[in-house]
């Protein structure tokens, strides 16, 4: 392998990885996550017990997991990356025939213990299945027809099935976290125009499908578009989350109403307000300064993958770490565009503040990855 | 696969350029974030603030107590009293084992209740989010409720609850005057514009009828605010803010309740109306309509049988009579015609008229009540005997208009403003008249019929007391219903005086005095023994069918011989004291016969206990008639005498 052969004796072992591991990361997401169980208590009423004291218990478990999986060497997770990629199908392809149905979608699989969410785990795969492909593939083939159209199938397997569930929001975004690496790897951007130009194509044969045989979309995705474009046209039915959540965030002005003082969120007025929609109560108790303050710190989290990622000379490294920052930046992104009004409700939850426990552990994982990737950087 | 360093470095440096183009993309996007979060909270921050408030806080409105309805003296005639009731809220019923169903089983062994409003309970649980009260017996007694209460902890849910609502503590007595409250209607709410919001309340009570009805406004009040916090489901979670109302306006009446109430067992039975005006001032110290009918029945909400029993009656206990009912006047008239005359010189006192028993006119005969006739006779005379032939001549003399112009100036064909309903205009024909409604020529027939108060001529007990007390008082006064509003007096209406010369309005008098004190005077058999309280008056007697010639050659059929609703109407209108004149009183005994027999009595006795105070004095009465009046009086049901007046709580 590439990495053994360059200055391997560099990297630190032992307990010296300790010292090398990116404590300013860390710190900025473990606030992230205090803010979330100040919210959560917030939001139960003031009951410590009801969703903050589990999710800080989560978070406790998924940091352990996030020290072991850094002070693993990278080179080891490469080696495991196509092996999680069909532990991921296969767990997909599980779901899709014995999963638990829920909210009208088939999404979970209960272990007992906790209840798993294959697609999230499958995105954290995908990543470094791709990354791995590009740190074996030559540099002058990437752009090549066939070894661009490898890496798209190994993105479109896992989406199809995410799709069948459905779940939108997790399609979307598998596809756009497999785009991003791609993009990182260096494949020429003619492809990505063509891409942005067919999905563009087909976005409007998607809309235009709408009530007739060949409908592409169930209804209820059609309704949530629908009152993604017109809320107030139904503002006691399908409309009324996002005219609710507007409100909230709205009313809370310069610098919110305080902290347990958010009537909208207290007197019930928002939806899932603990998981999907937990910024909304943030911004009524905070307001603008308030989540003007979590915009940086989410963007903290970004600049410093970001950095980490261009100091590494690593190619799976430095993809992998892109791959983990530019899913995050997607939650981010599609979460609050969503409860801002800004795009359609496709549940995808914000990370690290929502209420849950398999997306904050994959998303506690993938850091995991990144920090074994900074500890065992090539020096 | 073995690469050389550079290659390395010159990979490791193209990811960066994209990585550095991805980054570009997320600050675009975190720019969008930030700029829409802008938007919301500072931008349009006022605006999601008020739709914040709008959502949370929910005015509810607190109803006034109505104010209360008083006699003269204070005694209460419409108040508010405690409504026990049962509410029950599903959230808490479906706790109970066994449901909802359970909890309204245990209820209808504790108080009386029909299956019907088990279901109508149960439809409106269903209906009603789970936290809403719903009612499910009204109007409870003090044993029921107390059992409710004792047994709250076997029935979840349910609570007692204690409301305001209308009572009529003199039930009978004042029905016409004031009416009931009702729930407000569709109907009701047409026609205004901007309604009070009271009035969106479900089961809001509202004047239907009478001083009720056309006080609303005074009566009502204005709604007091109490704004709660609610949550999204509507729940209140806590109160806000309170703002009382303004209870309604106490409301005190110019009516004596005590003489109300005598008047009204004095008519008995009979069909009639009397009304007792003070002559100086207008205010009407009784107006009764009988039969009366309980007012409370309609609060309570009216069973269907009750109410067809009202409406089929033929005695119409629901019509208000005493403003509602026109009737021809009769004999009562011929103070309008003799005055009319006067006035325009056509006559005076003295002048003397002879009868025959008819009088011939056109060729045609019209016929005096008494067949002999009444020989040479002037005013007194034709007013004490009640002489037919002497008006038909005066009338003659005068025409109609002046004697229509008379009347009209004597509150009669006139409507009076009073606070009840359906109030009628009557009729006060003149030539004008008949050719704008029957589009016909007036006759000499038609004069004669109306010097008598036969034929057109169509008036209600009340503009006959008003035609009375203004005979009496020489002065043009208005009938006045409300005496104070929240103890404020209300303005006395001025009442000029009548454009009559004092000897004519006393010759008028004077065989008004002789009806009753005279020898031959019609209502002799009322006169009034105690010179302090001598009555003067008027009978009249009112045909309600034609006399055909034959019938007349044959005889007259007897009144007694008629069915019921053929007979005449018997009137009488009168005043008293003779020398000062104090009240007025008039009084329509539908189909009750001779006015003399029938009418004088009671009017006597209503003028007589509005004197005194209360149930008159036997010395009042001739000596031979006081036995009579002590059994009538004491066969009369009425309630105990009012206590001192109330004062205002």
């Amino acid at each position: 392998m590439s990495f053994l052969e360059y200055r391997l004796k560099a990297a630190p072992t032992g307990l010296r990885k300790l010292w090398h591991m990116d404590w300013a990361l860390l710190l900025v997401i473990t606030a992230i996550a205090g803010i979330g169980w100040l919210m959560l208590y917030s939001i139960a009423g003031g009951d410590f017990d009801l969703w903050a004291k589990p999710q800080m218990v989560r978070f406790g478990a998924g940091f352990a997991l996030l020290i072991f999986v850094a002070l693993m060497p990278i080179w080891s997770w490469e080696l495991m990356a196509w092996p999680a990629y069909l532990v991921g199908m296969l767990l997909l392809l599980f779901v899709e025939f014995f999963g638990m149905v829920g909210m009208g979608a088939q999404r979970w699989i209960d272990l007992g213990y906790i209840v798993l969410q294959p697609s999230e785990l499958m995105k954290v795969a995908l990543i470094m299945a791709l990354a791995s492909y590009y740190d074996w593939l030559d540099d002058a083939r990437v752009s090549r027809p066939l070894w661009v159209f490898l890496p798209i199938l190994v993105i479109i397997a896992p989406t199809v099935l995410v799709l069948m569930q459905p779940n939108l929001g997790t399609s979307v975004m598998l596809v756009a976290v497999g785009g991003a690496v791609m993009l990182a790897a260096g494949v020429s951007l003619w492809y990505f125009a063509a891409v942005i130009g067919g999905v563009g194509g087909t976005v409007f044969a998607i809309l235009f499908s709408e009530g007739t045989p060949w409908q592409l979309l169930h209804d209820y995705q059609y309704r949530r578009i629908h009152t993604f474009l017109d809320p107030a046209a139904d503002p006691l039915g399908a409309g009324y989350n996002i005219i609710q959540a507007k409100i909230a965030l709205g009313s809370g002005g310069w610098s919110g109403k305080g902290f347990m003082q958010g009537t909208q969120s207290r007197l019930n007025f928002l939806p899932e307000k603990h998981t999907d929609f937990i910024f909304t109560t943030y911004g009524e108790e905070f307001g603008y300064a308030g989540a003007i303050f979590l915009l940086i710190l989410y963007a903290l989290v970004l600049i410093f993958c970001i950095t980490a990622a261009v100091r590494n000379k690593d190619r799976f490294s430095q993809l992998l770490i892109i791959g983990v920052a530019v899913n995050f930046f997607l939650y981010i992104a599609v979460n609050l565009s969503m409860v801002m009004g800004m795009a359609p409700v496709v549940g995808v939850p914000l990370p690290l503040l929502s209420y849950g426990g398999s997306a904050t552990l994959v998303i506690l994982i993938a850091f995991g990855l990144v920090q074994s990737a900074i500890i065992h950087r090539p020096r | 696969m073995a690469r050389n360093p550079r290659n390395i470095d010159e990979a490791a440096a193209r990811v960066s350029r994209r990585a550095l183009l991805l980054s570009g993309g997320m600050v675009a996007m975190f720019a969008a974030l930030g700029s829409r979060m802008h938007s919301l909270g500072v931008t349009d921050a006022d605006q999601y603030r008020l739709l914040a408030e709008e959502n949370r806080v929910s005015i509810r409105l607190l109803p006034p107590a109505r104010g209360r309805i008083l006699d003269r003296n204070g005694k209460l005639v419409a108040g508010n009293e405690q409504n026990y009731r049962v509410v029950i809220t599903k959230e808490g019923a479906r706790k109970a084992d066994g449901g909802i169903d359970a909890v309204l089983e245990r209820l209808c062994q504790l108080i009386p209740l029909t299956p019907s409003d088990v279901v109508a309970a149960k439809t409106e649980l269903e209906r009603q989010r789970a936290f809403v009260q719903v009612a499910v017996a009204e109007r409870l007694s003090w044993k029921d409720f107390s059992k409710i209460a004792i047994n709250s902890p076997s029935l979840p849910g349910v609570s007692p609850e204690v409301g305001l609502s209308r009572t009529y503590p003199l039930d009978h007595d004042f029905s016409h005057i004031i009416g009931y409250v009702g729930p407000v209607s569709d109907k009701d709410l047409e026609g205004i514009d901007n309604p009070d919001p009271l009035l969106m309340i479900p089961r809001f009570q509202i004047g239907k009828i009478g001083t009720e009805k056309w006080m609303e406004t005074s009566l009502r009040g204005k709604s007091g605010t109490l704004s709660v916090e609610v949550n999204a489901v509507g729940r209140v979670m806590r109160e806000l803010g309170r703002k009382e109302g303004i209870p309604g306006a106490d409301l005190r009446l110019t009516v004596d309740a005590d003489i109300q109430n005598f008047v009204q067992a004095r008519l008995g039975t009979e069909s009639a109306a009397c009304v007792v005006m003070d002559v100086n001032n207008g205010d009407l110290i009784a107006a009764v309509s009988s039969p009366g009918f309980d007012p409370n029945l309609f609060v309570r909400g009216i069973s269907q049988e009750n109410y067809a029993a009202l409406l089929e009656n033929d005695h119409r206990p629901l019509a208000n009579k005493v403003v509602q009912g026109t009737y021809p006047p009769g004999s009562t008239f011929k103070m309008v015609t003799a005055m009319a005359a006067l006035k325009a010189g056509a006559v005076d006192p003295e002048t003397r008229v002879t009868c025959p028993g008819y009088y011939e006119s056109g060729g045609r005969k019209f016929h005096c009540w008494r067949a002999g006739g009444h020989g040479t006779v002037d005013l007194e005379r034709a007013l004490t005997e009640s002489c037919d032939v002497y008006f038909y001549d005066i009338a003659q003399r005068v025409g109609i208009d002046k004697i229509a112009e008379m009347g009209r100036s004597l509150g009669l064909g006139v409507k009076h403003d009073l606070p009840m309903s359906a109030i009628a205009e009557g009729n006060m024909p003149d030539k004008e008249w008949k050719s704008r409604v029957h589009k016909k020529e007036w006759r000499i027939g038609d004069t004669i019929n109306a010097a008598i108060g036969q034929g057109y001529v169509l008036t209600s007990p009340l503009q006959l007391a008003v035609m009375t007390s203004r005979i009496a008082s020489g002065r043009a006064v208005l009938p006045r219903l409300i005496k104070t509003i929240n103890e404020v007096e209300t303005p006395i209406a001025p009442a000029p005086p009548l454009d009559l010369g004092i000897d004519q309005l006393q010759a008028v008098h004077r065989g008004m005095f002789a009806v009753v004190n005279g020898d031959h005077g019609t209502a002799r058999a009322s006169r009034v023994a105690d010179a302090t309280m001598l009555m003067c008056g008027k009978t009249g007697t009112a045909q309600v069918r034609n006399i055909s010639a034959a019938e007349r050659e044959t005889g007259v059929v007897k009144n007694d011989n008629l069915p019921w609703e053929q007979r005449d109407h018997a009137l009488f209108v009168g005043f008293a004291p003779a020398e000062a004149p104090r009240y007025a009183v008039a009084v329509v005994v539908e189909h009750g016969g001779g006015g003399s027999a029938v009418a004088a009595p009671i009017a006597r006795d209503a003028l007589l206990a509005a004197l005194t105070g209360g149930v008159p004095p036997l010395t009042a009465y001739p000596v031979e008639q006081q036995t009579r009046m002590q059994s009538l009086f004491e066969a009369l049901v009425l309630r105990p005498p009012s206590r001192p007046a109330i004062t205002k709580t």
